[in-house]
């Protein structure tokens, strides 16, 4: 993605070549398709050798959150992510533990490596969650510990000496699964039941499969501070055109709702993000994916998959379900936005909500003077 | 030292640095092709601090350095994984990824961690292999690419006497004729000229600013003239410590101004620094990144440059001014980044000037006795300044920039303004109770204000007020004495009027006397005196 400048001032009045000096060993590798022997070459773009470099010395952090009811496959779906056992399944509980009363958050750090790049990547399990017989409010734990880990970091961020590189908790990414048997009572029926909509006739609207209260509730609240990413969990419950009619039940009811899930629109930042993710907005997602850590030998070849009677659901294969293009998607195209927008978009607005409590002291007026007032008991208000 | 096993090695992938490491490694181990292992005749002495690690299946990385002897009679099936450590500090080694037999489920071979997550690795976190390809190491490249779309920024200050090349050498670097007229010697005082450019060299946008000195070194007294270029440098540190200090804030998106190096030029005397240069150099290393340059120096003979060169060195040493070094922890430019370090101060020589030369045109001098030849390395030091300062550390250059150099004066400013660390305990409420004490005593010095311009007000009303009640009550005064003077007068005025009413009335009564006294005195005269004596009786 690069972006043309409008004013170019290599000069290229210059005619012939310069002999480019002897190549030192250790020099980066100038991109391919580039002659390194063209006129008036300076070396601007070795920072981008540069920039690789360091980064891979660093090594990245990822945070990922999984919250869903429990049975829905979650722990499974992540090591099916990260092809490595990251998140302990609930079946390898012990049998004596109790149903936790509240929701629970239980973070858990593995490194993983891959190609040189080394990630230090946290799962976010959140057992309990919709598990009990009254679940109100029970986003509310969740929404405290992502706004916990926002409040660590701008507490390092405001010290006077402070680390060089601040420890990142912040949850980038949250998957929250929906199960696929959902029903709740969608607009159009309150619309048809006050003698509104559905063109007036005399039978209800056909109440399908669709987000549950409890989905929509969470959604509403959480999508203002972390990156929600929807997913349709254990998807082989459903035909194609199930599937597909449910996928844009859930995607109208989210509209109605105004949830604005990951890629959210008003972060688009030039005309080709906005294309490619008005595609996966409005085609793919919510994705319906499998998830699954065994493998069975399907055509000479050994694949992830679900055995069943009636065949083998392939994790990986595009006609049997969408695992692989949310796994492209969230770690292979979108990581180092999903990344970015949490920094750049939701912990600003965290920090700027924070350091306004204090005073009405008027926005842009320096840190210099003000005060970081005291952690408020209950979660922040969401920014509206 | 054990030698290694013989096994084939896959060419690494063709992004891969290659390096001096990855070499040496492929020559102990030059592969057999087939795979046919056999315990290598004669063993070659690996360098001190090498090690090589066999690892087979999935199983865990060992961390740190160990000695592993080959077991002997491993069979083809075996794959091994060679993966290089250093002993000491920890650094991204090559990577050699080896599979004597591809093994469809064997990760790629893995280098040696990093400082920071082998810390974190060691708070308890635990690595965690990988059974299959997941992806992740296209993060570079989505960072990479994300940085690329908005663009870079690098910003130079030359500081240096007036008419030493340091336009020139500007315009030498970067290829471009950017603008700007030479200045001339009769400068008040030092003044900093600032110019903006946009370079765009394949897919690769940067902006860079130029900053020159103008006039350095020109004033009969120089004592201030390293001042302007410090505030210079200051002002740029606070716009950016106002911005992250702001509420709503972009810094994502702000242009980053901050200086990322600083080109000192020294004047080719051939002797020694001039005491203005080692003041100067001296208030700017804990700002700034230091890069001294020696100028024009086709004015300088080789011979005398060496000694010129080391006395530069040793002054700058003696008198403990901070040069930048370029750094040499970086496995695959440690080895060129240190030859360079011996190499500072630079000696260049700017020109754009084109002259044929053989068959090509080149950049160059043409002196009578010969040209000079800028990007010949036998010439000048051009060419590994420009290697060093765009082609190889211009990121590292910033980086310091950024945590070094600004923290250094984010800190001294906070610290400045009464913000205080304490220990790592209350470390997130100290800050918290110094920020409520400065607010309370500012909002608390805001209401005392406030209370005695209401005082004041108040008291000015009262005078006022004052004032006013007395005037009405002199007017009253005045009102009721004017009153009385009136009723005074007026009854003055009637006092009169009766007297006067009554002597007209006693006139008239005489008169009407007299005549009677008249009309009776000519009827009888004799009845006149008892007229008389009744008159007199009337009249008394």
């Amino acid at each position: 993605m690069s972006k043309g400048l409008p004013e170019t001032r290599t000069d290229t009045a210059m005619s012939e070549l310069v002999p480019e000096p002897r190549p030192k060993p250790a020099v980066p590798m100038k991109p391919v398709g580039i002659n390194p022997n063209l006129l008036g070459y300076i070396g601007i773009d070795t920072i981008i050798e540069q920039m690789r470099k360091k980064t891979m010395k660093t090594g990245f952090d990822f945070n990922i959150m999984v919250v869903g009811q429990s049975g829905l496959g979650k722990s499974t779906l992540v090591n099916t992510l990260f092809k490595s056992q990251v998140s302990r399944k609930a079946s390898s509980w012990n049998r004596e533990e109790k149903i936790p009363k509240t929701v629970e958050i239980k973070a858990i750090g593995h490194v993983i490596e891959e190609g040189g790049v080394k990630m230090k990547l946290t799962v976010i399990d959140t057992p309990g969650f919709g598990d009990q017989i009254n679940n109100e409010n029970c986003w509310e734990p969740i929404e405290k510990y992502i706004n916990e880990q926002y409040e660590k970091f701008l507490k390092e961020e405001v010290n006077i000496a402070r680390k060089k590189r601040i420890p990142d908790t912040r949850v980038h990414c949250c998957l929250y699964f929906i199960s696929p048997t959902g029903h709740s009572v969608p607009l159009e029926w309150w619309q048809w039941l006050s003698g509104g909509g559905h063109g007036g006739s005399d039978t209800p609207p056909p109440l399908g499969p669709s987000l549950r209260p409890l989905d929509l509730e969470f959604m509403k609240h959480l999508s203002k501070v972390v990156n929600i990413i929807p997913v349709i969990a254990k998807a082989d419950t459903m035909t194609l055109e199930e599937k597909s009619e449910f996928k844009q039940r859930v995607r109208k009811e989210l509209e109605v709702n105004g949830i604005e899930f990951y890629p959210q629109k008003e972060f688009d930042e030039d005309l080709e993000d906005k294309t490619e993710n008005d595609k996966i907005r409005q085609e793919s997602m919510p994705f319906a994916v499998v998830g699954s850590d065994k493998e069975y030998q399907v055509n000479g070849k050994r694949v992830l998959g679900r055995k069943t009677p009636w065949g083998i659901i392939e994790v990986e294969n595009l006609n049997h379900c969408e695992f692989a293009l949310l796994r492209d998607f969230v770690i292979r195209t979108h990581l180092q936005d999903l990344k970015e927008v949490t920094h750049n978009i939701h912990y600003e607005t965290y920090r700027a909500k924070r350091l306004n409590d204090n005073g009405g002291l008027p926005p842009g007026e320096g840190l210099l003077g003000t005060v970081l007032p005291p952690v408020p008991a209950t979660p922040c208000p969401t920014a509206e | 030292m054990q030698g290694g096993r013989r096994g084939g090695l896959q060419g690494s992938a063709a992004e891969r640095p290659t390096t001096e490491v990855a070499r040496r490694a492929g020559t102990l181990l030059a592969g057999e092709g087939s795979g046919a292992l056999n315990p290598p005749p004669r063993r070659t002495p690996l360098p001190r601090g090498w090690a090589i690690e066999e690892r087979s299946g999935l199983e865990q990385q060992r961390r740190g350095p160990s000695l592993a002897p080959p077991p002997a009679g491993l069979g083809c099936a075996q794959s091994v994984t060679l993966s290089l450590c250093r002993r000491s500090s920890a650094v991204s080694c090559a990577l050699a990824p080896v599979a004597a037999v591809p093994v469809a489920a064997l990760a790629d071979a893995g280098t040696m961690a990093a400082t920071d997550i082998a810390r974190q690795v060691g708070e308890g976190c635990r690595t965690v292999p990988l059974a299959g390809h997941v992806g992740f190491d296209s993060l570079p490249d989505q960072l990479v690419n994300k940085s690329v779309s908005q663009g870079f920024c690098f910003n130079i200050l030359c500081v240096g006497e007036t008419g030493l090349g340091k336009s020139t050498l500007m315009d030498t670097l970067f290829n471009t004729k950017f603008e700007g007229e030479p200045a001339t010697h009769t400068q008040p005082g030092v003044q900093l000229r600032s110019n903006t450019y946009d370079l765009q060299e394949s897919n690769v946008g940067l902006k860079l600013t130029i900053v020159s000195t103008v006039g350095f070194g020109d004033q009969i007294n120089k004592e201030d003239s390293y001042k302007p270029i410090v505030e210079f440098i200051d002002a740029q540190f606070e716009a950016y410590l106002q911005e992250e200090l702001k509420i709503r804030r972009v810094l994502h998106t702000y242009h980053d101004s901050r200086i990322h190096a600083c080109l000192y030029f020294i004047a080719p005397t051939g002797h020694s620094l001039k005491s203005l240069d080692l003041v100067t150099m001296k208030k700017l290393d804990s700002k700034v990144n230091i890069i001294p340059i020696i100028a024009k120096s086709d004015a300088i003979s080789k011979s005398e440059l060496t000694k010129f060169k080391i006395k530069i060195t040793s002054e700058l040493v003696s008198n403990g001014v901070q040069i930048y070094q370029f750094p040499t922890d970086d496995e695959s430019v440690a080895e060129i980044n240190g030859t360079m370090n011996a190499h500072l101060p630079f000696a260049v020589i700017g020109s754009t000037e084109e002259l044929k030369i053989g068959n090509k045109m080149m950049k160059a001098r043409q002196y009578p006795w010969g040209t000079v030849q800028v990007e010949n390395e036998a010439h000048c030091d051009f060419v590994k300044l420009r290697e060093m300062l765009i082609r190889v550390n211009m990121e590292d250059l910033r980086e310091q920039t950024h945590s070094r150099h600004y923290e250094l004066y984010r800190r001294c400013k906070l610290e400045e303004m009464g913000f205080k660390d304490t220990d790592p305990d209350s470390k997130p409420f100290s800050l918290q109770e110094t920020y409520e004490a400065k607010r309370n005593e500012f909002l608390g010095e805001l209401q005392k204000k406030e209370e005695e311009m209401r005082q004041m007000f108040v008291q000015r009303v009262k005078e006022k007020e004052a004032e006013l009640k007395e005037a009405e009550k002199e007017l009253h005064e005045k009102f009721d004495r004017l009153k009385k003077l009136h009723q005074d007068e007026k009854k003055k005025l009637e006092d009169k009027k009766k007297s006067l009413d009554d002597e007209v009335n006693a006139f008239k009564q005489r008169k009407t006397a007299a005549e009677l006294l008249q009309s009776q005195g000519s009827q009888a005269g004799g009845s006149q005196t008892l007229k008389r004596d009744k008159e007199k009786k009337n009249f008394f």
